[in-house]
């Protein structure tokens, strides 16, 4: 096993352990945006469509580029304004 | 590591503290709103940072034209879905962006596959690739299939149909051997195989599932997609995208605990599926 992905695994593992506390004792109001939340969190992927966007050299992968950064981007933007709509009501 | 690098990084390791800390201000509804916006501000970061990161990097102008076309559709599509749509409708939004996330982490595996198959792929790739493709193929199908049930396109009852766990028995073997093949011999063909196995398991997993359940199995769907989000990160070697798939991967998983405790049900309960909803006759 290579240093590198010792490094990425014990950092996966501690990210799972932070996923795993960071959330507690939520009112169930909150568990719609909380997932929705969650949600734009994992639009990080769109991080991922550049890096291989980059890459790509040949015509089908530039297609799935274009695709997956419509997807990635659709999941950034809208994740986070639907989040925002649905805070909007616990204003006062 | 250069100093550009060195800055890069750091940003990074920033928009994850950024991740942990939106996630845990939307705890309670008085900083919620406030959680999200510092969630964003990380996202905002990691993508900055990416730009630089690639500029510096001088690829070919083809890919950056392309991702930046591919990300004003997304963009446009994402915000007026957001804003333009119902707050009833609210739910199946949200699973409609989760299935475009697993989607997108799928094929940033199979694109980076794909790159690498000319030549000997590592078990490592493999491992990850496969893990994210099956993940994120499933997430997709599964998510629209439950957008489609909350928005009435798809029934709302359960969808029992005969033979059911012997398809979706059948779709199971069909990855695994898929996966197993792709250790011994690398292969775009077969995992492309594996992909349209695992969008059909999907398919399957979700519509014997009744529409009142639908919030536990978007939040179980989200939950995927963050650890088929990990996954890409090990496949790209991206620390950025480890944590926060790591993140929302456990987090997801806690959050649909609290969910089904929260209507009485446990979550294999759910899955089993075949529980009445509000709409439709209870068929189990």
């Amino acid at each position: 096993m290579s240093v590198a992905l010792l490094t990425d695994l014990t950092v996966f593992v501690l990210a799972v352990l932070v996923g795993f506390e960071v959330i507690s004792k939520v009112p169930a109001t909150l568990h719609t945006p909380l997932m929705s939340g969650a949600n734009s969190i994992h639009g990080i992927i769109l991080i991922g469509v550049m890096i291989i966007a980059g890459e790509a050299r040949t015509v089908p992968e530039y297609a799935l580029v274009a695709v997956a950064a419509a997807f990635a981007t659709a999941n950034v933007v809208g994740g986070y304004l639907v989040t925002d709509r649905m805070l909007e009501m616990f204003r006062r | 590591m250069t100093a550009t690098e060195t800055v890069i990084r750091l940003g990074y390791l920033l928009a994850a503290v950024a991740f942990v800390l939106g996630l845990h201000l939307m705890n309670s509804p008085a900083t919620a709103r406030r959680g999200n916006l510092v969630s964003a501000g990380g996202m905002a970061l990691a993508v900055v940072l990416t730009v630089w990161h690639l500029a510096t990097d001088r690829p070919g102008a083809t890919g950056p034209l392309v991702l930046a076309a591919g990300v004003l559709v997304g963009g446009v599509a994402g915000a007026l879905l957001a804003r333009r749509v119902a707050m009833t409708a609210m739910p199946q939004l949200v699973s409609l962006f989760n299935a475009v996330g697993g989607g997108a982490a799928a094929l940033v595996a199979v694109a980076e596959y794909a790159r690498l198959a000319g030549g000997p792929v590592g078990v490592r790739t493999t491992l990850t690739t496969v893990l994210d493709v099956v993940i994120g193929a499933t997430t997709f199908t599964g998510s629209l299939v439950a957008a489609g049930k909350l928005q009435g396109w798809v029934t709302g009852s359960p969808v029992l149909f005969p033979g059911r766990r012997a398809v979706g028995l059948t779709l199971v073997a069909v990855v695994l051997a898929g996966a197993v093949w792709l250790f011994v011999a690398p292969s775009v063909a077969v995992l492309v195989v594996v992909i349209v196995a695992a969008a059909a398991f999907g398919v399957v997993m979700v519509l014997p599932i009744g529409g009142a359940d639908m919030p536990v199995v978007i939040s179980l769907l989200n939950a995927f997609t963050g650890t088929a989000v990990a996954m890409a990160g090990f496949v790209l070697d991206s620390t950025a995208l480890i944590i926060a798939g790591a993140l929302v991967g456990a987090s997801g998983t806690i959050l649909t605990k609290l969910m089904a405790d929260a209507m009485n049900r446990s979550v294999v309960s759910v899955l089993v599926g075949g529980f009445g909803t509000g709409d439709g006759p209870a068929a189990a």
